[in-house]
């Protein structure tokens, strides 16, 4: 019996390490430890056996047996790994495919750099804040110390609806709007669409759009305007940009200036991008003048304040380097897909 | 304005190069936009003398020159030029030389004859018979210059000044003016300078004997002055004359023209000049134009005048309009005798308004029409005179005419240095502040400062402080943070175009942005009704053109225009969306309602109405938008009639979409499917629910029944799905349509729809009869709509 014993742990054991898959690995088992299996069959035939030999074959048999299911568990491991190994092997992919894309909806590049704008601004406690574009002459010229035959009138060469209504030329309008209706301390920006009667070509545009910004309280000064923009610039371009306030002219500024940074081409050497001046204009901004403030209701002895504004155009075709400003408003996907 | 560099430096020195010259100008406030060193574009270009002359051997249009360029030989030069003669001092261009325009000389042969250059034309050179009047354009420039043989050209012709281009704002015309720039170029560089006062010596006669002027409007005609010129010698004005002229962009003509050219690019005001034998009577008078009176300007137009005009007369018409530009018959010809300068100071809105309607805007309108300073009248007219004997074109006559109408006193601006400082947020001592003040002539009293007359800007004490902040230099002032906080907030509006506008992204549709403005021709082009309220638009009186003369009343246009452009750029599909904005003239309003829209548009890939539905399905979702419901719009006139809907909340429309009709697709000339639908973002905005609230996840399962469903195809599914809702009742978790069919498979004229319902009680276990209690609920009430189960 012990010599039976020993065939069967050989057998066995032979069998499992040729078996090559997990129902070769079965069936072994069934026949061996089964029911109806070889070991099984010599433990049922025990009852014949003496009761000296009884327990020393018991225990051949318990070994026999744990052997076998030791050596069957490595056995189902090892071959599972096998498969899985051969299974991975099989379902390689040729990840150099090309992906299978959703449709993506895109926001125009307009939209893009007025949120980035937007967002720096509210970080500095600004509102956002609306006008009509369709405007009363009063607020786009006259409450801007433009007064009726003013000569800069004409350089801003302006739709008109009726002797009193036009579109509005600039976003600027808002901040009389803004001054009348809440009272300082006052920080809003309104960004807008204005209207110039320009043809049409790659730098000009009868509709374009403006972000106007203004701050009044107590106590506000240059100083703080020029703070102020460079934040925002710095945020918009990085924090290597270089700035300069130049002196400039608008009637409803005084000190008024146009803010340049410096090209970011050849940074101040002056190339082609920057037409050799080695500075390119980002904004106009200057102190809120103090006939546009007591226009407003608002004591220019008590309050001061800054405004700006920015053309969104430029900004955003420095920003992706586009050089036709046709490109916004024919909306073609091929342009739009590309932000 | 272009400021030669050489004129500058009668009145101020400054030593910097050009490129720093304009920087520096620039931040004190005088936009420099470019400068041009003159002649630069030549090069190896000198004096030569033609020694000796020959024919060419082998062409009878040629010639061959030996010149003297003061190098050891002379240099054999062939030329077609028939005016050289031996003896000739011209411009010879030497081998490897170079000409403006980029044109390069090198030496060659000609008809088998050496020739080491050229000799160069007035032409060659960049100039006009206008710069040297005594050359001819057609042939070889032979130089009367005081010169010698080798000398660069550019020297010898005085083509060596720096022309800096500047870039003056609307409030400074004192700066168009070579003795304005010199000021500031003299405050910038820290270098003295003296304003001149022009002295003419004691004249002959008196012009009161030959000359009277009257000025009948004086709110227009603020000074008027004039002096008289007899025995004039017209002549060309000497070369250092000419050479400022042309390096300020004026063309010379004679002494007379040039001296009042110079005399307004000098100080800045407009100068003019009469041939006297034409002053009718003897008599100026400054007056309104009369109704019906005419002028034949000197451009050779005639002009019909307006009584609101005023015009310089004399005893019988016109003969200059005031400050903008003179009758063709008061010029100064080769015959002129006698010559009266006006120096006149005009109001700028009248000067403005009569160029404008003239359409006539010159040199002389675009200054008088900022404001001049009458003050300057009488400089400018004694530098003319002074020019005059200096350039000994006439003899001066004794006496002025000055009829002084002007009533400008001087304006006292309070002066606080610590104001000034506490508005720039800066430390600037006030010594500083007053001297910067001081160099721009202004005069101080106790606690008040008096800007020039000429500064009539200058008007509020930040005005002050901006000409102290120039002259500091903006970029000395510090920059500081704002103090304070203040309350920013983006409203529920502007938060809720926003969720608008990412949930159409999200789903794949991409942003555009369109003109406000369309051609009425638009509305026909969607099909609007003649009748429609929406053709009464916004209009605008001075188009670019017709295409951008109205406002529009409806963004549809504006979308069908995006798609038609995609399309016929050949992009195979597009799905675009646009929060635009439609501008309604509203009765009794004097600015129309400006109202956001989004506007969506489609073509191409497989997306159908129910593509676009979905889509706005889910926005409203987004949007908290609960109970809204659809019905089929079958006569609006933009739309497909079978294939279009409107959907409203309450009876309120939130908006409509919708399959575009093919006639409307045909205008555009789009060769497929389209859809568009608008929704006014007021009305979403409107309609939004009460805030979500959390619901427990559900703890019990739920029953699942499918019902296949046959009925008439006219019968709108909405009321299938309304009445199993209503017999299921709060068990109902959801209700989906999994498929439609309409074919062979279903009688002709009914269509198949089959649903899956999903059932679920909150609180229990719904057992199967509850559920199958339910679903047989709905089939009654179904069949009495004439649904069936399907076979």
């Amino acid at each position: 019996m012990k010599e039976a014993l020993q065939a069967i742990l050989t057998k066995a054991q032979e069998q499992l390490r040729a078996a090559g898959d997990l129902k070769a690995l079965d069936e072994i088992r069934v026949a061996v430890l089964g029911k109806k299996g070889e070991l099984t069959g010599i433990l049922k035939s025990m009852g014949k056996l003496s009761p000296e030999e009884r327990p020393v074959i018991g225990q051949l048999a318990n070994e026999v047996r744990s052997q076998i299911e030791a050596l069957l568990e490595e056995r189902i491991a090892e071959v599972k790994e096998e498969e899985l190994s051969r299974r991975l092997q099989a379902e390689q992919l040729d990840v150099t495919l090309p992906g299978q894309r959703r449709p993506l909806g895109k926001k125009h590049p307009l939209t893009q750099v007025l949120d980035e704008v937007k967002e720096i601004f509210l970080g500095m406690g600004f509102s956002v804040v609306q006008g009509p574009e369709v405007e009363l002459d009063y607020y786009n010229f006259e409450a801007l110390n433009l007064p009726k035959d003013h000569p800069a009138r004409d350089t801003q060469d302006t739709f008109y609806i009726t002797d009193r209504v036009l579109l509005r030329t600039q976003t600027s309008g808002v901040q009389v709007r803004v001054m009348e209706k809440q009272k300082p301390p006052i920080r809003a920006i309104s960004p807008g669409r204005v209207y110039r009667s320009d043809a049409v070509d790659a730098t000009h545009s009868p509709l374009f759009h403006q972000i106007e910004g203004l701050v009044v309280d107590k106590g506000v000064t240059m100083a703080d305007l020029k703070g102020t923009l460079e934040i925002f610039v710095k945020h918009l371009y990085g924090n290597d940009t270089v700035v300069r306030f130049r002196p400039h002219h608008f009637p409803f500024t005084e000190p008024s200036a146009e803010m340049d940074a410096q090209c970011f081409a050849c940074h101040g050497e002056g190339c082609r991008l920057c037409k050799g001046e080695g500075w390119i204009e980002i904004l106009g901004c200057g102190m809120v003048h103090p006939k546009v403030l007591r226009g407003c209701g608002i004591d220019p002895e008590e309050y001061s304040g800054f405004a700006f504004g920015i053309g969104l155009e430029r900004i955003v075709m420095r920003n992706f380097n586009i050089d036709d400003l046709r490109l916004f408003y024919e909306n073609d996907l091929r342009f739009l897909s590309q932000f | 304005m272009n400021l030669s560099m050489k004129w500058l430096s009668d009145y101020v020195q400054v030593d910097v190069s050009p490129r720093q010259f304009s920087e520096a100008m620039t931040m004190s406030g005088s936009k420099v936009e470019g400068y041009e060193i003159e002649g630069s574009e030549i090069s190896n270009v000198v004096v030569g003398k033609i020694l000796n002359i020959e024919k060419h051997p082998d062409a009878d249009s040629l010639v061959v020159c030996q010149v003297d360029v003061g190098e050891e030989a002379p240099l054999q030069i062939v030329t077609g030029a028939t005016n050289v003669f031996e003896g000739a001092l011209v411009p010879v261009a030497k081998h490897k030389s170079k000409l403006p325009g980029g044109k390069e000389i090198k030496k060659g042969k000609l008809r088998g004859v050496e020739s080491n250059g050229m000799l160069c034309s007035l032409g060659e050179l960049g100039l006009t018979a206008n710069d040297f009047p005594y050359a001819i354009e057609d042939g070889i420039f032979i130089l009367e210059e005081d010169c010698r043989i080798g000398q660069d050209i550019q020297s010898a012709i005085g083509l060596d000044d720096t022309c800096v281009e500047f870039e003056i704002t609307s409030n400074r015309p004192d700066c168009l003016s070579v003795l304005g720039l010199a000021r500031e170029a003299a405050i910038t560089f820290d270098k003295p300078f003296q304003m001149p006062s022009p002295t003419v010596g004691k004249g002959i006669g008196n012009i009161h004997d030959d000359l009277k002027v009257t000025v009948e409007n004086p709110q227009l005609c603020l000074r008027y002055t004039a002096r008289m010129v007899k025995n004039v010698r017209i002549a060309p004005s000497p070369r250092w004359m000419r050479e400022r002229l042309r390096a300020s962009g004026v063309r010379p003509i004679n002494n007379i023209v040039d001296i009042t050219n110079y005399v307004m690019l000098e100080y800045g005001h407009p100068m003019h000049a009469f041939d006297y034998k034409y002053v009718k009577g003897g008599q100026i008078v400054v007056r309104n134009a009369r109704e019906g009176e005419t002028i034949m300007t000197l451009d050779g137009v005639e002009r019909s005048l307006t009584p609101d005009m005023l015009v310089i007369a004399d005893a019988e018409k016109p003969s200059a309009v005031a400050g903008v530009m003179g009758g063709e018959y008061s010029g100064i010809m080769e015959d002129t005798d006698t010559v009266i300068f006006e120096g006149a100071c005009f109001f700028g809105p009248s000067v403005r308004i009569t160029a404008k309607k003239l359409g006539m805007r010159t040199e002389s309108s675009s200054r008088f029409e900022k404001g001049l300073d009458p003050n300057t009248c009488m400089s400018a007219i004694q530098r003319a005179c002074q020019l005059v004997e200096e350039l000994d074109a006439g003899d001066v006559v004794e006496g002025i005419i000055d009829v002084n109408n002007s009533t400008i006193s001087p304006r006292r601006i309070p002066f606080d240095a610590g104001w000034i400082n506490r508005f720039l947020g800066t430390d600037i001592p006030e010594e500083q502040m007053r001297a910067i003040l001081t160099r721009l002539e202004c005069r101080f009293e106790p606690g008040v400062v008096i800007p020039p007359s000429f500064r009539a800007d200058l008007e509020d004490k930040a005005d002050i402080a901006e000409e102290v902040a120039r002259f500091y230099g903006y970029n000395n002032i510090p920059s500081t943070v704002l103090r304070g906080t203040a309350e920013a907030t983006v409203t529920p509006r502007q938060q809720f175009e926003r969720t608008i506008s990412d949930t159409m992204l999200a789903q794949g549709l991409s942003e555009v942005v369109t003109y406000s403005f369309i051609s009425p021709k638009y509305y026909d082009k969607i099909r609007l009704p003649k009748e429609s309220p929406l053709r009464r638009s916004v209009t605008i009186l001075n188009p670019l053109g017709e295409d951008t003369s109205i406002m529009r009343t409806t963004t549809l246009p504006s979308m069908m225009e995006v798609l038609t452009r995609n399309y016929n750029n050949r992009n195979p599909q597009a799905g675009l969306f646009e929060i635009a904005t439609e501008y309604h003239p509203v009765e009794g309003q004097e600015l129309p309602d400006e109202t956001a829209n989004l506007t969506i548009g489609m073509y191409g890939g497989d997306c159908d109405f129910f593509t676009l539905k979905g889509m706005i399905e889910n926005l409203l979702h987004v949007l908290n938008i609960p109970d809204w419901e659809v019905t089929a719009e079958t006569g609006d006139p933009t739309f497909h009639p079978g294939r279009c809907a409107v959907i409203t909340c309450g009876g309120e429309t939130l908006g409509i979409l919708g399959e575009v009709h093919p006639k409307v697709c045909e205008n555009y000339g789009i060769g497929c499917r389209c859809l568009l639908a608008r929704l006014p973002v007021a009305a979403l905005f409107d309609h939004v629910g009460a805030p979500r609230q959390y619901r427990a996840l559900p703890r019990f399962p739920a029953s699942t029944r499918d019902l296949a469903l046959v009925c008439d195809d006219s019968l709108p599914a909405l009321s299938i799905e309304k009445a199993i809702r209503k017999a299921v009742g709060g068990i109902l978790e959801s209700l989906e349509l999994f498929d439609l069919y309409k074919g062979a498979q279903v009688p002709e004229g009914k269509k198949s729809l089959a649903y899956t319902l999903v059932m679920r009680a909150p609180d229990r276990t719904l057992t199967d009869e509850e559920a199958d209690k339910a679903i047989a609920k709905a089939l009654r009430i179904l069949e009495g709509m004439g649904v069936t189960l399907r076979a």
